[in-house]
């Protein structure tokens, strides 16, 4: 298991490096096909395979094919390139050194134990879980559906409030209203006739 | 998710002493050996798919174009004349136009390939015959097949070439718009069977042609065959291969590709067409049952002795057999109106799809969802003939049950997290069983409804 753990995990630092290599838009694209993919292996690899699968299916079946898509309808020339200049290199790399050194101290500012012993006392647990067990139980679509409708059994009574379909479905109506609405700016105008 | 069925009762088959050696094989030893049967497994269903199926092709378009098709390679039929094919495609020079994206050329056509060979790792072939169970099976096998597409947009663009650019911006317009309707069309025997796990649905049409989803309600009958419109589309099969219309674009998106790299795409293509005309057998076709009503009792009953049984064993390669052949008649239909019908325009494709079938599926998704609700209130059984679905699910169930009876010593370390699940699932049950018991005539039905909801709360029970 932390032989494809590295694998993936590998897979995914240097997509992610090649995406901000790269100049080429369409091969950002790939590159970051080939990291967001590690991440849904990672996914995988972690029991969760739900988040895996929509991690697939949004971003690499649904935003990166949008994204070639548009490239390939607006380029002018045979490939489109975006050349950084020096000065946006430095910059870029300083706000990405900050990020990184953010990311450390945030990992490190967590009671890893300490949240998962509170967790365990709140829902009466012997044991933690397993992690990377590789027969370890890790079907989370039922969780998922319960914890949707307000049902979860990792918080005490196992009932909180609402659950989680309201807010999901205000995201999805919110989403229809930006569709309609794009739908409607890009429409092919009809000229007005003139009396 | 790892946890399947198959791979951890071959783990657990293969842990132990070795018979003529004497040697002692660990757990881990046993299940990578286990990883490796169920790869090497997949692979030759992925590679044996395309070279049936090209042969298929070749000889069912030679038939109706009333020609004899292949004749010579392999006897009369000229069954081997996809390994000529092949020993030919190989022999050929692997040529990269000089105006080629070099990277992006080389790479697209294993993104096709990969794609489409992950597919089958969640595709059952029978019961309890699946590399990896996952709960939501069939999510992950329509978000792998989605990458696919991914590859021909890329071997379209790298290519360097008007011809390639037209038919990957095609095939990008053609497949965000059908994956819509394949979605919807796929949910909606989700609404009846309850369940995402491909082996769950295929289990729950034993018994008779009746019981298979095709014949549930008549939104799952229409809905079949809009479903097989739209994947016959999303495999970009005529009459919707606009990606690589030869009267117009040469090839498409492999105007520019040659030997092997070429024939990667076309092994994705097929295979791809088998998983796909394979969830539509196990969604509406009963998957790996026969749905003779004697037949499919006497299997279920030797299913239930184990899998490892003589009789078990054989009921499992009887379904692989009927589920193979169910796909594969699927995609002999494809072939079949690949060489009966023009190609459409695109713009007609993309009407086709955006407001006929869009709008259609929507209506089948709502009206599956009224239909059983609409009989609970006047009859107050979910369906008339078919046999009630809580009743096949309890089947199911303990099916399942014995089954993981010999999985629990290892299961036992994930139970932890699951009394209070149960409980709270318990409030959900009474509070259904109340619904139940307010109406005034519960009969045999509504108990079995509700034997449903026992079945499933039951089923939770033993997964967590």
């Amino acid at each position: 298991m932390s032989l494809f753990f590295t694998i993936f995990a590998l897979a995914a630092c240097l997509g992610a490096v090649a995406v901000v290599i790269s100049q080429s838009v369409v091969r950002m694209a790939f590159w970051l096909v080939v990291s967001l993919g590690s991440v849904a292996g990672l996914f995988f690899l972690a029991d969760a395979d739900f988040i895996g699968a929509a991690q697939l299916l949004i971003y690499v079946g649904g935003t990166l094919v949008l994204l070639v898509f548009g490239i390939m309808l607006t380029a002018s020339g045979p490939y489109m390139k975006i050349p950084a200049s020096p000065g946006e290199t430095v910059v870029a790399g300083l706000i990405g050194v900050m990020f990184l050194f953010m990311v450390f101290a945030t990992i490190n500012g967590v009671d890893w134990d300490g949240s998962r012993d509170r967790i365990m006392a709140a829902t009466h647990q012997t044991e933690g879980a397993t992690g990377f067990d590789d027969r370890s139980e890790g079907n989370t679509l039922r969780p998922l559906g319960f914890a949707l409708l307000g049902v979860r059994p990792d918080v005490p009574n196992g009932v909180a409030g609402a659950g989680y379909l309201l807010p999901f479905e205000i995201a999805s109506v919110h989403l229809l209203v930006v569709l309609i609405g794009a739908a409607y700016l890009a429409r092919a105008k009809r000229r007005q006739d003139v009396v | 998710m790892i946890n399947t069925l198959a791979a951890n009762s071959l783990t657990d088959a293969l842990t132990g002493p070795l018979p003529l050696l004497g040697w002692d094989i660990s757990s881990d030893t046993a299940f990578v050996i286990a990883a490796i049967i169920h790869a090497v497994l997949i692979f030759h269903v992925f590679a044996l798919c395309p070279f049936f199926l090209i042969w298929l092709e070749r000889k069912g378009s030679g038939r109706i174009q009333d020609r004899l098709g292949p004749t010579r390679v392999g006897g009369r039929f000229g069954w081997l004349q996809s390994l000529a094919d092949g020993i030919k495609l190989i022999q050929k020079e692997d040529l990269c136009p000089p105006v080629a994206d070099a990277m992006l050329f080389r790479s697209a056509p294993y993104i096709v390939c990969l794609a489409s060979f992950a597919a089958f790792v969640v595709l059952p072939f029978s019961h309890s015959w699946v590399a990896v169970s996952a709960d939501c099976g069939l999510f992950i096998l329509l978000a792998i097949l989605s990458l696919e597409v991914f590859g021909i947009i890329m071997a379209g663009y790298s290519s360097g070439s008007k011809w390639s650019l037209f038919g990957g911006m095609r095939e990008a317009a053609q497949m965000v718009s059908y994956e819509i309707p394949l979605a919807i069309c796929a949910l909606i025997p989700i609404v009846s069977a309850g369940s995402l796990n491909l082996g769950e649905i295929g289990d729950m049409q034993s018994g008779h042609l009746g019981n298979w989803f095709l014949f549930h309600d008549p939104f799952t009958f229409v809905a079949f065959f809009v479903f097989f419109v739209v994947l016959t589309a999303g495999c970009k099969r005529a009459p919707f291969d606009l990606a690589e219309a030869e009267s117009e674009l040469v090839g498409g998106f492999h105007t520019e590709y040659s030997g092997m790299r070429w024939s990667f795409f076309f092994m994705g293509e097929y295979a791809s067409m088998f998983a796909l005309c394979g969830v539509a057998a196990i969604l509406f076709l009963g998957g790996w049952h026969t749905g003779i009503p004697g037949v499919d009792g006497l299997l279920q009953e030797w299913r239930t002795r184990g899998e490892f049984t003589p009789f078990g064993y054989l009921a499992n390669v009887i379904g692989a057999g009927v589920f193979v052949s169910k796909a594969a008649f699927g995609v002999f239909v494809q072939i079949w109106l690949r060489w009966t019908l023009p190609r459409l325009r695109i713009d007609q494709v993309m009407i086709t799809c955006l407001k006929y079938f869009v709008p259609i599926s929507c209506f089948l998704f709502l009206g599956a969802t009224v239909w059983p609700l609409l009989f609970m209130f006047v009859w107050e059984q979910t369906t008339i003939y078919p046999e009630p679905l809580g009743k096949r699910a309890a089947e199911i169930w303990s099916v399942r049950h014995d089954d993981s009876e010999s999985n629990e010593s290892v299961s036992t370390d994930a139970d932890a997290g699951s009394s209070n699940d149960s409980e709270s699932i318990e409030v959900e049950l009474s509070s259904g069983q109340y619904v139940a018991s307010t109406n005034k005539n519960v009969d045999l039905q509504l108990q079995s409804d509700s034997s449903e909801q026992t079945a499933l709360a039951a089923s939770i029970e033993v997964r967590q």
